[in-house]
């Protein structure tokens, strides 16, 4: 491995970088929004919405994220709809990451006991004040530990995103070694570039959750 | 009993529940004076419970009416989330809301069901607190309170709305002995008062010492309906007598003699 060609292509990983973890943080957060609202609506089984919210749960996590994006970059424009690049690594992101979130929720809603709900019902809250206030902050707690892991699964697919003609990392990667056959280097950076954007959310997710474990919630 | 009454808080007429093929409660009528406190006696799967769930419009019903001062409680979905504001309950399970302190857990209710303001709520919260022991743990989590204690803040919490009835529904059931009674006390005093209460319990000293009127309920309907000194000495149903039978203990070593 030559040293300076790893220097020389440091600035290019860098501006990959910044894109991936720019997409992937749209992604996640339209993710989370996706994932509550669908746990909600499956959760209280709210009628003909839960059924379509069910199917996309399926579809969405026995499919993979690769087909996902083919799909939606080569087979909508056939039906007329174009989606740039990067609108589509974000759809397709939120689309995978939705139904995760929304399954890590849902564990979480199922596992408060019936009595909290009633308990807010007796106070005379909505049904969506209950939502608010009483469950979701108890299973957004009791879920953390599936939320993280789906967090740090879903910046780690963003290395599919180079099928949609995104210069993401593995996309530079890819050029670097077509261009010039630098593989060592090209690939020895991309994986020290995965591990430097995850390590540091890993290490911070793994301390946020034994937090957690000591103030365990629970009467 | 004069049906009319105008100080009836709460009425319930011919009320019916059922799940499915089984019937809970039976046709049952029932009427609650203010700042009377009535006892519900009853074995196990009575619809002792039900009987309060149905009241708070936790369950369905069937048929029959519930009013409280005189509004019926499911004329519509805002009606019901306006009228459980009047309605406090308190359950056997400690129901506390894990995730926030003594304090929110008591100003949730009043502050977003009522529109309240915070600061007025949380004066209020803390003489309750202080009444019943515990104004030192108004920012403790619910997790750090015993079940004698998480009982005491669910009471609190249910006072702070303003109820014009206090449900109970067996709420000493799941304590240790040693913290039944401070939980019993709260309510003795709430009784001095002149709170509104329908209680479910099975303590029966305590029953005979609070209750104004005892009801004993079986198979979902109410077999007696009496004073609680009536009751206790001289039950007129052969069931009610079988029932406090079992409250009874021969002395064992007097048997054995014998």
């Amino acid at each position: 491995m030559d040293i300076e060609v790893i220097q020389e292509y440091i600035p290019l990983y860098v501006e990959a970088a910044k894109l991936t973890l720019r997409l992937a943080i749209i992604g996640i957060l339209g993710a989370i929004i996706v994932g509550l609202l669908c746990s909600i609506i499956r959760y209280y089984k709210i009628p003909i919405i839960h059924k379509i919210v069910g199917g996309y749960v399926e579809l969405s996590r026995n499919t993979p994220l690769l087909i996902q994006l083919f799909f939606l970059y080569f087979g909508l424009p056939k039906i007329g709809i174009v989606m740039s690049s990067e609108a589509c690594a974000i759809v397709g992101l939120i689309f995978l990451g939705g139904s995760y979130m929304s399954e890590a929720f849902r564990s979480g809603l199922e596992a408060i006991p019936k009595i909290q709900e009633e308990s807010g019902l007796c106070l005379g809250l909505t049904r969506w004040q209950v939502v608010r206030s009483i469950l979701l902050p108890q299973a957004i707690m009791i879920s953390m530990p599936a939320f993280l892991a789906n967090i740090i699964f879903l910046i780690k697919e963003t290395s599919v995103f180079s099928v949609v003609a995104l210069a993401d990392l593995m996309f530079v990667a890819k050029d670097l070694i077509g261009l010039y056959y630098r593989t060592d280097e090209a690939l020895f950076l991309l994986v020290v570039a995965y591990l430097i954007i995850l390590l540091p959310i890993s290490i911070l997710f793994t301390i946020v959750e034994r937090r957690l474990k000591r103030v365990a919630i629970g009467n | 009993m004069n049906t009319n009454s105008k100080d009836n808080i709460l009425q319930i007429k011919n009320l019916e529940k059922g799940f499915d093929q089984t019937t809970i409660l039976n046709n049952l009528s029932l009427e609650v004076k203010k700042g009377e406190v009535v006892v519900i006696l009853g074995p196990s799967g009575c619809g002792k419970s039900t009987l309060l769930r149905c009241i708070n419009g936790l369950e369905t019903i069937q048929n029959g009416e519930i009013l409280l001062n005189g509004e019926n409680i499911r004329e519509s979905k805002q009606a019901m989330y306006a009228i459980r504001q009047k309605i406090g309950m308190v359950f056997q399970s400690y129901d506390l809301f894990p995730h926030m302190n003594i304090l929110d857990n008591i100003t949730l209710g009043p502050v977003k069901a009522q529109g309240r303001k915070k600061e007025e709520v949380r004066r209020e919260a803390e003489q309750l607190l202080e009444r019943v022991g515990l104004l030192d743990k108004v920012n403790a989590y619910p997790r750090q309170l015993s079940g004698g204690q998480k009982q005491r803040v669910a009471i609190v919490r249910a006072l702070c709305m303003h109820p014009e009835i206090m449900l109970f529904d067996e709420v000493t059931a799941a304590l240790d002995p040693e913290m039944v009674r401070e939980v019993l006390d709260v309510m003795l005093e709430l009784a001095k008062q002149g709170t509104t209460m329908l209680i479910v319990t099975h303590e029966m000293s305590f029953a005979r010492a609070i209750a104004d009127r005892i009801i004993f309920l079986d198979g979902g309907s109410i077999v007696e309906e009496s004073e609680p000194e009536m009751f206790f000495t001289n039950p007129s149903t052969e069931r009610a007598r079988k029932f406090l039978d079992v409250f009874t203990f021969e002395n064992v070593h007097n048997i054995e003699t014998e």
